[in-house]
Order: C-alpha cells, then sequence, then structure tokens
C-alpha cells in the first residue's frame, strides 16, 4: 500500500488496483468545523482534478477534488452522517471514497507523505 | 481551501498579540486581522449560549457627538427618538439615505447633553463623513480611537463581569453607564449580538489586555472568536450590515420598525422619511424573513429563493449551520407576499434544490436579562 497526497490537501491510499481517498488532517484544521458532508455514489465516474466530494465547515463550502479518474466502489456513509468524524480521524475512518484507478500512471507527479508533510510545514 | 491577502494593508487591532497568544486564528474583517476562532466555532458558540464568552470588537466605530442640539442633528441623519431619548439608554437605530435606504446600523445613547455611538467597523469611515456633511458645523464627531471595544456575552456574563467590576450587575437590560476599573474609567451597557444577556465594555485600548486577562482569568469566561460571533447573531435573527442590510434595503422591507417611534412616524424628518412612511402604511415590496432548510446542508448568502413554480422571489442574505439547533438556518429578502410563517420555498444553490419554510426570528429565544425576574 502506498500513501500519496495532492496540493490540494487530498490524500489518496493506493492497493493495487483500488485506492482510498480523504482529506488531510491540515484541511480539516484548515476547515474548521466540518457540518455537512456529501460522498459520491458506487457507479460514479471521478476525473482526475475534478470535482468529487462536497465539505462544509461552519464557515464555508469546498469541493474535494479526485487524485485519480476511475470510477467510485464506495462513498462513506459513516461521515454523511457524521460529518465531525472528518474532523477526529480525517485520515482514518473519515475516509470519503473508494475508488478503481483508471490510470495507474496518474499518481506520478502526487506527493507521497514526507513531501506532503514538509511542504505543509512551509504554508 | 486557504485564503490569500495582504496582511500589510490591514489593521491591527489593539489584542492582536494577545489574539495570537491564545490560539486565534487571524483572517481578514472589516480592514482589521481579526480572530475568527480559537478552539474552534462550535465549541465556542456552545460555551457563550452556556457560561461567558469575551468577544474584542475593538474595529467598530465608537464616536462621541456633542453640540448645540445634537439630539435634533441626529434626527436629521435617523429614524430614532433622541429628542425624547432617556440619558445612558442605548437605542438601536439606521443611519439612512435619501431613497431609505441603510447606510449602517448602530447603537446610541444619550449622556447627558451629549451622544455616544457604536457604528459597524467596515461602515465607520463612511459613516463619519456622511455624518459630517450633514450636520451643522458646530457639531463635534469625535472618532474615540484611543477606545477598544470588549462584549462579554452569555447566562454568566453578570457573575463573571460584577467579580471584576462591582455594580455591573445593578444595569438592567439596553441600560448603560460609566465605572471605574483599576483607575480607569469604562463606559459598560448591557447589551449585545448575541441574544444572551451581556455587556459591552468601552475602555482605553492602553489597558484593554489587562482587562482581557481579568476576564478570562475567570472560570466562566472564554475568548470567542468572529465565527461563532456570526451564527449566535444569526441564531439570534440579528442582521448583519453589508449582508442583510445595506443601501438596497429600508428599516421596513428589514423588519426594524421597532427602531422608528410614534412621534418620528408622525413627524417625519428623517433622510427616506417619504418612502419609509408609506412602506409602514401599505407594506414594504419584500420582507426580510427567517428559513429553515431541510436537511443538514448550509445555504449560504447569495442563494436564490425560489416559489413553488420555481420563480426567483428573492435571495439568501446570510445562512449557516445552526450550532443550537444542529441544523441549517438562513435569513433572506422575499417579495411580501412569500413572508408569512409556515410559507413553503424551494432554494437555489450552486444548482442544487433545498425545501425549506419562513419560520418567525429569532430562531433561538432571547434570553436577555429582565430586572425582577429570576
Amino acid at each position: 500500500m502506498s500513501l500519496y497526497f495532492t496540493k490540494e490537501h487530498e490524500w489518496i491510499r493506493v492497493d493495487g488496483g483500488s485506492a482510498t481517498v480523504g482529506i488531510s488532517d491540515h484541511a480539516q484544521e484548515a476547515l474548521g468545523d466540518i457540518v455537512f458532508v456529501e460522498v459520491p455514489e458506487a457507479g460514479r465516474r471521478v476525473t482526475k482534478g475534478q470535482e468529487a466530494a462536497v465539505v462544509e465547515s461552519v464557515k464555508a463550502a469546498s469541493d474535494v477534488y479526485a487524485p485519480v479518474s476511475g470510477e467510485v466502489t464506495e462513498g462513506n456513509q459513516a461521515i454523511a452522517d457524521d460529518p465531525a468524524l472528518v474532523n477526529s480521524d480525517p485520515e482514518g475512518q473519515g475516509w470519503f471514497f473508494k475508488v478503481k484507478l483508471d490510470n495507474p500512471g496518474e499518481l506520478d507527479g502526487l506527493m507521497d507523505e514526507a513531501a506532503y508533510r514538509d511542504w505543509v510545514n512551509t504554508l | 481551501m486557504s485564503e490569500i491577502y495582504d496582511s500589510a494593508t490591514l489593521d491591527k487591532l489593539p489584542l492582536d498579540s494577545w489574539h495570537r497568544a491564545r490560539g486565534g486564528r487571524m483572517v481578514p474583517f472589516a480592514g482589521y486581522e481579526m480572530p475568527v476562532q480559537y478552539e474552534g466555532i462550535i465549541a465556542e458558540h456552545l460555551w457563550t449560549r452556556e457560561n461567558a464568552g469575551l468577544f474584542d470588537v475593538s474595529h467598530m466605530g465608537q464616536l462621541f457627538i456633542h453640540g448645540r442640539s445634537v439630539d435634533a442633528a441626529l434626527e436629521r441623519l435617523m429614524p430614532g427618538d433622541f429628542q425624547f431619548a432617556a440619558d445612558m439608554k442605548p437605542k438601536y437605530s439606521l443611519l439612512l439615505d435619501d431613497d431609505g435606504g441603510i447606510i449602517d446600523d448602530l447603537m446610541a445613547t444619550r449622556r447627558g447633553q451629549d451622544f455616544y455611538v457604536v457604528v459597524n467597523g467596515a461602515t465607520k469611515y463612511g459613516d463619519i463623513d456622511y455624518m459630517q456633511r450633514r450636520v451643522p458645523e458646530d457639531i463635534i464627531i469625535d472618532h474615540m480611537r484611543g477606545q477598544a471595544l470588549l462584549a462579554l456575552q452569555g447566562p454568566r456574563a453578570a457573575e463573571v463581569l460584577e467579580a471584576i467590576i462591582p455594580g455591573v450587575s445593578e444595569l438592567g437590560f439596553m441600560q448603560a453607564g460609566p465605572f471605574q476599573w483599576e483607575g480607569r474609567s469604562l463606559w459598560i451597557s448591557r447589551s449585545g449580538y448575541t441574544g444572551e444577556d451581556g455587556f459591552e465594555i468601552s475602555v482605553p485600548a492602553i489597558v484593554v489586555e489587562q482587562l482581557a486577562d481579568a476576564i478570562v482569568a475567570h472560570q466562566l469566561a472564554k475568548p470567542i472568536g468572529l465565527g461563532a460571533r456570526d451564527s449566535l447573531r444569526l441564531e439570534a435573527g440579528l442582521p448583519l450590515y453589508g449582508h442583510d442590510l445595506d443601501t438596497k434595503t429600508t428599516p421596513v422591507m428589514a423588519g426594524l420598525t421597532f427602531a422608528i417611534n410614534k412621534r418620528r412616524r408622525a413627524g417625519g424628518g428623517f433622510p427616506g422619511a417619504p418612502r419609509i412612511l408609506e412602506e409602514l402604511d401599505k407594506g414594504p415590496v419584500e420582507k426580510r424573513v427567517g428559513l429553515e432548510i431541510e436537511g443538514r446542508q448550509p445555504v449560504r448568502e447569495g442563494a436564490l429563493i425560489l416559489d413553488g413554480e420555481g420563480n426567483e422571489i428573492g435571495n439568501i442574505t446570510s445562512g449557516g449551520f445552526s450550532p443550537s439547533l444542529q441544523r441549517p438556518i438562513a435569513m433572506g429578502y422575499v417579495a411580501a407576499p412569500f413572508a408569512e410563517v409556515d410559507t413553503a420555498l424551494k432554494l437555489e444553490q450552486r444548482g442544487k434544490l433545498f425545501d425549506a419554510h419562513v419560520v418567525p426570528m429569532p430562531f433561538v429565544p432571547h434570553r436577555y436579562y429582565r430586572k425582577g425576574a429570576a
């Protein structure tokens, strides 16, 4: 399993041809109290760099972008029911959706965990 | 997910370093860097509803207006009854343009022959210019730049402040007076912007840090950011200038007719009086309403309000998630026929439709202090 991050603060944990996507701890911290999440349903196609989910804090609405293209196999109902889970466990139980990758080559150019944490510290 | 701004163009509050030392996340607001939150908006919101929250509102403009017949001069700018205003009783009023549009909303308190006026931070310089152009030359408008302004709000606010400044809990709601603290003069009113009991404290900026420290040293008091200030006032149904009020809205559209008493209605003589008196008589074309929204997703400023057939009949001017009610709430303007309580409406935001209905405001009942009540 490999973990990558985007500059838009999504993470993607890849296991073979499928992956789990969420937002980083830095992202949830920046958003503040999360009160609403909309995750894609199984079967929906997402495109790298395009909106795949919505996350709203008390202050603002933000889009979550797909780090890769592919077909969603599951949206996380747990965070739709309890959005605060994204604040408390963003990189674990607060995952957004699972996706079957179209092209593993799209992972090239994403940051690994060490690079992302270093970059976030410069923000 | 982060905002970029040029902090060099923003002013700093007297408590700037105090906010940062307490973990305040600073954002641009009204030309200042201000704390939007410390530990989190929901926790701060609920703390204020249960205990006492300390807000730094030093960005607001504090004005001292004096001179011969200042009360009559203020009546030519605003629809308030200043000539018969009782001493030390803050009055909510509205600075109006000649079409009856709202230039700002404010609190004005008679202090003997003079008036102490608190205006919004983002509008204060424009307000001062407007007032100076419109008042006789012998009326002086002093901008009290050396004063900071704190608000302590919540059901335990009186208990907290009384321990520091004995006597403040004797003030009735919407009553003000001078107090002494550590040899300094304070001006304190029992008022606020959260729907809770509370106080607003004008304090010399050079000692505001010591006073803020003394207040948060009490275990029932915590610093609260702008984020919770906004969600608290929204639940209390209180309009925010620049969002729910502007020069396109009148006091009648905004449902603020309590600020125009019988004498002023009879006599007129304030900017926009012909239009406002006609709206009072015949009803306004649009009205500000409260809305409850189905589901969990917040609907925010700028969303459209539609009738049952999909016709656009208004727009949302403030909206968000209510921490106390755990649901989305909003306020906005609708064409008058749709302003009745329980009217079912649709809202449109980013291409998505939401079911909503008109509800009375406040969304969360006010709990202002009433003397003699338990």
